[in-house]
């Protein structure tokens, strides 16, 4: 006689079961959630009505009726709301991509400079990283807009540095007249990359073949500027320079930064780069000193030892907190309101004031920043898979 | 093979340490290393007399403006001249002692609870009843002591006041969103998570102006709450998210063992958790729990931005007020600076501290 | 009397002003000669060994490996480092990188020898430590033994001279040992010159030319494993091996 294959007891729903309570946690736990935001929700609809502010994102086609600061294109009060934004949008990603380039070459020098050899070099990396870290990035920022706006000198005696002119109105620099040429040199940049990466590639082959090494930074980066100088070259070779000028009241002509956009990349700059020494530092401390040692038993020199050992570990070790610093920079860029600068929270503020849409204004600055954090997250994700360390 | 004699030890022939040693290997130890002394010793020697000129000795210690204005020197007389306002705010000037009072009691509270000998059960309770106290001197209206509303509840004690009450409050929040992640239940786990990636990916200028803008449209008519507690839920919240992560990594470094064994003693869910994951969960995470605190003493300052005046505030509020004393604003700067300094620093500093105690406890 | 492969002439050595760890050292190896060094913890026997390939750096006396003055400089040291291969406690292979890029980077990047050669060198290698079916993991998906042996196999690569092993066994597992130490077997009977720190005195019966005993930063007796096993001379070289043979 065989047995026939038993079912499973049935769930016996009682408070004793594991599976019941849980159940029922987490239905009481989203029931009152759901009850909470329903309230808020319907508060938030009645003061609404009552104030006579209707909701909904169609203010955002209106005209804003504010003028802007400073924008990356064409900006005055007749636009909509919606450009505004766009303009806030540009502002912040301005200030923040310029800001992570550089506070990841100077946050990089200031952790290897920990590790140098003369001590002076070492106790000024520390002294910079705890006078930055411990001091609020607002009071920072104030302390930067205020050396920019009142300690330099006026447009009429502005210090000159080369070409360009250091003033109270900011920096102005001599730009190229946009000219046929440049597009023929933005061309020739991308092919000398699409070089690079072939030199690159033969090296390395050449290199695994013959155990001679080959240049595979020198030589490319050459490639990169010939095929540049060509384009330009071959595209009429624009030089015209749109020159800054010391007009009657300010200094005319030229490109321009403000001294609110000085103050902030400075201040967000020199404030990040303290962290992101101290996350350089804990990588490359990270890197145990057999690592080294094993690598100077087998001969190599310090910088094949850093390049192939200590470097590649470090890295790994840096990626993800360093992910973390750019995205708090971008936060922090948020500051720019208590200066002046326009970016997407200053303009978000200034339409709260002008149209009291407040829930809607408020919810668009926060998918910005979310997006960005987002967007992050899933590169470090990849990043972080694509480069683990394999394990048991 | 040959007879064995001992060898007594000696001392090394060329000292290896001592200040003359240290000066070879450390400043002149080969060509580039003294490059780099003589280059940054000739650029610290001429910079350091005209710092050391413009901030002591040539720097002017009292009188007024005018003194200031013919002084070459940084003018520290402001900060004589302002630092009750600067250090205090709108709190009316008589009443300054009870907010020295209350700011005192609140650090000596903190002082303490960062001691170990003070980590008990009753450490919790006496919280609440410092803060209780701390509440009711600084706003009086009893026992004949003149009553101040919270808007005029400025400067350093502001900052100290919502820097440590949020921390309190965020705590134990965050250990519950910490727990509610790495619960079974999906539900909760994803709240959890949704909150915490939430608050993470914004700003906190955003949380703040979410506190201060939309609460009151988010409560039925005519429920007017002030703006300092709506101002401390919101950076709360903010604080807490962060609490959460630092406190869940510590949480994830408890070995599954644990609570196995915990099970089997047969412990609750709530018991294992109260009695034998969360102390050494929460020992291991107190250096990152002092960041966080470090980060929420500076982030304080933006409550500028919504009209509460803590000492950033305050002290813009007080420099721009007085057209006499405006040229010397970044004295007043380098003033609330040095505050900030002392303060974080002293923190990470012992938090510093405690790792090197948690891990010594942790060494065979 | 052929020259010594290596040689220490009162060789002394501090760390810091005060602790002088290596006391008037004066040793000679013979080519093709294997040595191991004993003692007990804190003797300078692990110091000893890494002045040779100058992982540390003597303060007075002289270091000859081949010839060659290591304090010579720079390139003194790596001439030295290309005929000594060393193996290490905890192994330190490079986690980032498979087994065979492990073994292949000295030959292409010091060696300058071309991929397809430094990889059948490597193939070689880690078929005489017998683990050739691993070439393509990571060093962390293997066990301790496993690890070490490809350690071995690593220092191989570059066709020393001398081979240099500090403690190789005392981080594994006991059942692992024995696969490593049939590996140091191996090698030593085809004629390599080995200097051995080690607790392992059954490998230093099989194998070993000459025990060195140290203790306190001198060598206190040095003789064959018969003699040095069964007769020690002196009181501090019996208090030690009471202790290790004892259990």
């Amino acid at each position: 006689m065989s047995a026939a294959p038993l079912s499973p007891p049935k769930q016996r729903w009682s408070w004793s079961s594991q599976a019941f309570r849980a159940l029922v946690y987490q239905v009481l736990a989203v029931s009152v959630i759901a009850l909470v935001v329903w309230f808020l929700a319907h508060n938030t609809a009645t003061n609404m009505r009552q104030r006579g502010i209707q909701s909904g994102f169609g203010f955002l086609l209106g005209t804003a009726g504010f003028d802007i600061g400073e924008s990356l294109f064409a900006f005055d009060s007749g636009e909509s709301y919606l450009r505004a934004y766009l303009v806030g949008v540009t502002n912040t990603l301005r200030v923040a991509v310029l800001g992570i380039v550089l506070t990841t070459l100077l946050g990089t020098l200031l952790g290897v400079g920990r590790f140098a050899r003369n001590a002076l070099v070492r106790g000024l990396c520390r002294v910079y990283v705890e006078l930055f870290r411990n001091i609020p990035l607002l009071l920072q920022l104030l302390m930067w807009y205020l050396l920019f706006t009142e300690l330099l000198p006026d447009a009429a005696s502005a210090w000159i540095i080369g070409p360009m002119f250091l003033s109270k109105g900011g920096l102005n620099f001599p730009i190229p007249v946009w000219a046929a040429g440049h597009v023929w040199a933005a061309w020739g940049l991308l092919l000398g990359l699409v070089c690079a990466w072939f030199l690159r590639r033969r090296a390395r082959q050449r290199f695994e073949a013959s155990g001679q090494p080959h240049s595979m930074v020198w030589l490319p980066m050459a490639g990169v500027l010939t095929c540049t100088l060509l384009g330009w070259l071959l595209g009429g070779a624009p030089t015209a320079m749109d020159m800054p000028m010391k007009g009657e009241f300010a200094i005319e002509n030229g490109g321009a930064l403000t001294p609110e956009f000085l103050a902030l990349l400075v201040g967000l700059t020199l404030y990040t780069a303290a962290f992101v020494a101290e996350v350089v530092r804990g990588g490359i401390q990270s890197v145990s000193l057999g690592q080294a040692e094993a690598a100077s038993a087998l001969g190599l020199s310090p910088v094949q030892s850093m390049r192939l050992v200590v470097l590649p570990q470090a890295l790994r070790v840096i990626i993800p907190p360093m992910t973390n610093q750019y995205l708090n920079l971008t936060k922090n860029s948020s500051l720019a309101v208590a200066i002046g600068y326009p970016d997407v929270v200053s303009i978000a503020n200034t339409a709260i004031n002008q149209t009291g849409r407040e829930v809607e204004c408020i919810a668009l600055i926060m998918v910005v920043y979310l997006s960005t954090s987002l967007i992050t997250s899933l590169f470090m994700n990849w990043y972080n898979a694509r480069v683990a360390i394999q394990e048991r | 093979m040959s007879t064995f004699t001992a060898i007594a030890p000696r001392p090394a022939p060329d000292a290896t340490t001592g200040p003359l040693a240290w000066c070879k290997a450390n400043l002149f130890h080969d060509w580039k290393t003294t490059l780099g002394t003589v280059l940054i010793g000739v650029v610290l020697l001429s910079l350091l007399p005209r710092l050391f000129a413009w901030t002591l000795t040539d720097a002017v210690w009292n009188g007024g403006y005018e003194a200031c204005h013919a002084g070459n020197g940084a003018c520290w007389a402001v900060v004589r001249e302002k630092f009750r306002f600067i250090l205090m705010g709108r709190y009316p000037h008589e009443e300054h002692w009870r907010a020295l009072v209350c700011t005192l009691m609140l650090l000596a509270l903190i002082v303490a609870s960062c001691t170990r000998a003070c980590w008990r059960p009753w450490l919790a309770g006496l919280w609440v009843g410092v803060l209780v106290a701390y509440l009711a001197l600084m706003r009086g209206g009893f026992a004949g002591l003149r009553y101040v509303e919270t808007d005029l509840w400025s400067g350093l004690p502001l900052t100290i006041l919502l820097a440590s009450l949020s921390m309190a409050m965020a705590f134990p929040i965050a250990v519950g969103i910490a727990l509610g992640r790495r619960s079974g239940m999906p539900a909760i786990r994803s709240l959890c998570t949704v909150y915490v990636e939430l608050i993470r990916g914004v700003p906190l200028i955003s949380v703040l102006f979410m506190a201060s803008f939309m609460f009151p449209l988010l409560m039925p008519q005519g429920f007017n709450i002030d703006v300092l507690i709506r101002v401390l839920a919101g950076i709360t919240l903010f604080a807490a998210a962060y609490m959460a992560e630092v406190i869940r990594g510590g949480l994830q470094a408890i070995p599954k063992g644990q609570v196995e064994a915990a099970a089997t003693l047969g412990l609750s869910y709530w018991q294992t958790q109260r009695m034998i994951v969360l102390p050494q969960a929460l020992a291991m995470v107190v250096p990152g729990i002092m960041n966080n605190f470090i980060s929420t003493f500076k982030d304080t300052s933006l409550v500028a931005i919504v009209s509460l005046y803590e000492l950033t505030g305050a002290m813009g509020m007080a420099m721009n007020s007085d057209a006499n004393w405006r040229p010397f604003r970044i004295e007043g700067y380098l003033f609330i600076a040095l505050i900030y300094f002392v303060f974080c620093f002293s923190m990470s500093r012992y938090s510093q501290w405690i790792e090197a105690q948690v891990n010594k406890s942790r060494q065979r | 009397m052929s020259q010594p492969i290596i040689e220490f002439a009162k060789v002394n050595k501090w760390y810091g002003n005060s602790f002088h760890v290596l006391r008037d050292i004066d040793l000679q190896v013979r080519a093709g000669e294997r040595i191991v060094v004993c003692g007990p913890s804190g003797s300078g026997k692990s110091t000893l060994i890494r002045c040779i390939n100058r992982l540390e750096e003597h303060q007075q006396g002289r270091v000859m490996v081949h010839g060659v003055d290591s304090s010579d400089g720079l390139k003194a040291i790596d001439d030295v480092r290309k005929k000594v291969g060393m193996v290490f406690q905890q192994f330190n292979l490079f986690p980032h990188l498979t087994v065979l890029e492990n073994l292949t980077l000295s030959p292409m990047w010091v060696g300058k020898l071309p991929k397809k050669e430094a990889e059948e060198r490597a193939m070689e290698q880690l078929q005489r430590v017998r683990i050739a079916e691993q070439a393509y993991k990571y060093p962390l998906q293997l066990s301790g033994g496993q690890q070490q042996r490809v350690a071995i196999a690593r220092a191989l690569c570059l066709t020393p001279k001398i081979m240099l092993f500090d403690e190789p066994t005392s981080a594994l597992d006991p059942e692992m040992i024995k696969e490593v130490l049939d590996v140091m077997i191996e090698m030593a009977e085809q004629g390599i010159t080995m200097v051995c720190v080690t607790h392992e005195m059954g490998f230093a019966k099989a194998v070993a030319d000459r025990v060195i005993f140290m203790d306190e930063g001198q060598i206190v007796e040095q003789n064959n494993p018969h003699d040095f096993f069964n007769h020690p001379q002196n009181e501090r070289s019996r208090d030690f091996l009471s202790k290790i043979l004892g259990h």
